[in-house]
């Protein structure tokens, strides 16, 4: 690679060390990388050990890195009644991805594929509900929920839950609807395609990998909510989150037992968030980077 | 002359009469599919954040049963003379500005050392991701209590073994410790963006400046980085939209304590709303803060979706 003119026979020494140096170099920023990724990752290793010690060896001072792993602290989570909790998050999550999913993709459809006027004011006034700190609008959540009956229900979590994902979702669903070539459509237009037909036969098969993404994002934000889980939910309707704080500071510490918990708690979007890595920047960023 | 700029004049608006009569049906079949989506969107978070002003006018907390009248601005009058309020608003511009800081400093070393070929690469990049996919929940208990209390932590455990003392890190430093969990969860998320950056860099640029001699911090410096810029600002814009409503680490790690020296203002207002009853009081910080965030952010939000957009 060097571009300076010399003697054949040094150029060729040269090259040799140049290269075993470039070796070298790059071995060292490999370890210094694997070093630096572990001490990241550290804290989830210890959060896993920390679920399959017993309890006598997790909250100890020195901390104990060897000890015969044990189920007993998930045999107990589960015993806890964790199983209506996860359902509860389950249905939530669930019901308000599909939810999204139907509201967003007619919307994005409109504002990238046919726009009107004003489509720009009506994108930002979307994201900008996404600005919006939900602290703003607990209080008359919490009080019209009251009035209407539904505090503690796994509904008003849906529908809250819908109305926080779907400003990503329509911003999502947009930049994949952009990625459509014009001919395509124009070609269904010829052929006299309405605009349901246009939609099922067409624009959602090519944006099937994007819808997927879509939901992706979708879960994980509504899975890990919190929030509104905290406040307006009580026995009936709670979900993983609240479960795991109840964990915590209801029956007094038993580290053990809570990190068995939090991995329960955290294993359906970390597997998810793995399998689907390359489509997770593109909708942290709502769409803006493929 | 005259008579055909009258005629040009006539046509033009001719045209632009027929077209707006072409967009007014049209106009609704192409609005249609948008309608569900805004409505729903406006009757859930618009029509609350009415009744929140509302709230805000008025003299009305849970504990006083003779309370709820109107007030005026006299709730806006008394947060501003609330030392906790001034005090939560500047503990989240520290939180804020720190964790994004911080993460995207990180993120921008992550990326670059993922940005090349090597053994392991794709397990060391699901590693790195792995905190983001984490519960908040569970990673605020997992610092707060595995890593950073001050008898059994692994981080006092590591401190010590160069001769640190142990630290009660969450009672001394609540607002680092804080830091801590939210660097920890945001990294990844910077570190994406900016991976994105540097993988849409056009290669023949970076050959280029490799045949010109150019070492690697002066093609990092003049190359990369400007490159990087607008990945850079969205990530930082994006981010603060995400970390300013942090909540979840506040509420586990210090509940806002010792005192109220780590509350945010999402965690100040649920304390008076919640804990306080002032709904009131609770409802006009609420208001300023959405103010002060959509002042902050839309200009900014612009910016930097259109030179996305533009550049695509």
């Amino acid at each position: 690679m060097t571009t300076t003119i010399t003697e054949p026979a040094t150029v060729s020494q040269e090259r040799k060390s140049v290269q075993a140096r470039r070796r070298f170099t790059g071995s060292a920023i490999t370890t210094v990388t694997w070093l630096l990724a572990f001490i990241f990752f550290a804290p989830v290793i210890w959060l896993v050990m920390t679920a399959f010690k017993p309890e006598s060896a997790a909250a100890s001072n020195p901390p104990v890195f060897f000890f015969a792993p044990t189920f007993e602290q998930f045999e107990a989570v589960l015993a806890n009644g964790a199983g209506a909790y996860f359902l509860n998050s389950l249905i939530a999550t669930g019901v308000s991805t599909i939810l999204v999913v139907l509201l967003a993709v007619p919307a994005a459809y409109a504002v990238s594929i046919r726009p009107v006027e004003k489509t720009q004011d009506v994108l930002f006034f979307f994201i900008s509900t996404k600005m919006l700190p939900v602290v703003a609008v607990i209080m008359p959540i919490y009080v019209i929920a009251g009035q209407l009956k539904v505090l503690d229900n796994i509904g008003t979590l849906i529908i809250l839950y819908t109305a926080m994902n779907l400003p990503i979702a329509v911003w999502m669903m947009r930049s994949f609807f952009q990625e459509v070539p014009a001919e395509v459509l124009e070609a269904a237009a010829m052929d006299g395609a309405g605009l349901v037909k246009t939609l099922r036969t067409i624009l959602i098969p090519m944006v099937t990998p994007g819808l997927a993404a879509t939901a992706l994002i979708c879960v994980i934000f509504a899975w890990n909510e919190f929030f509104f889980a905290l406040n307006l939910t009580a026995a009936n309707a709670a979900t993983v989150p609240v479960f795991l704080v109840s964990q915590m500071t209801s029956e007094g510490l038993f580290l053990a037992k809570l990190s068995a918990a939090s991995v329960l708690a955290s294993l359906p979007v970390v597997i998810a968030g793995w399998v689907a890595q390359k489509q997770l920047v593109r909708g942290l960023s709502m769409g803006a980077v493929k | 002359m005259a008579t055909t700029l009258v005629d040009r004049h006539n046509l033009k608006a001719h045209e632009l009469r027929t077209k707006n009569k072409i967009s007014k049906a049209e106009g609704w079949r192409r609005r249609g599919p948008l309608l569900p989506a805004l409505i729903f969107t406006i009757v859930i978070t618009q029509l609350p954040f009415l009744v929140t002003i509302w709230y805000s006018l008025r003299n009305w907390n849970l504990l006083r049963p003779d309370g709820n009248q109107f007030t005026g601005l006299q709730n806006y009058v008394d947060i501003f003379m609330d030392s906790t309020f001034r005090s939560s608003a500047l503990n989240s511009i520290v939180i804020t500005l720190g964790c994004v800081f911080l993460a995207m400093i990180l993120g921008i070393i992550f990326a670059l050392l993922l940005d090349r070929k090597f053994r392991g690469q794709g397990v060391v990049r699901t590693m790195l991701i792995t905190p983001f996919l984490i519960m908040p929940v569970a990673g605020a208990t997992l610092w707060s209590i595995s890593m950073l209390n001050p008898s059994f932590g692994l981080v006092n455990w590591v401190i010590s073994l160069v001769g640190i003392p142990p630290v009660d890190w969450t009672a001394q430093h609540p607002i680092i410790s804080i830091l801590m969990a939210l660097v920890w969860q945001w990294t990844p998320f910077t570190m994406l963006l900016v991976l994105a950056g540097l993988q849409s860099q056009p290669k023949d640029v970076l050959e280029a400046a490799q045949i010109d001699g150019a070492s690697w911090a002066k093609t990092f410096l003049w190359v990369t980085l400007p490159q990087l810029r607008r990945y850079i600002e969205l990530g930082v814009l994006l981010g603060t939209i995400y970390v300013v409503n942090t909540f979840d680490q506040i509420y586990l790690m210090t509940a806002g304590g010792p005192g109220t020296a780590s509350a945010n203002l999402p965690f100040y207002i649920y304390q008076r709303a919640f804990l306080g009853f002032d709904i009131g009081q609770a409802a006009a910080m609420g208001v300023v803060v959405v103010i002060a965030t959509i002042v902050i952010a839309s200009f900014a939000l612009r910016l930097i979706f259109r030179s996305f957009d533009a550049k695509d």
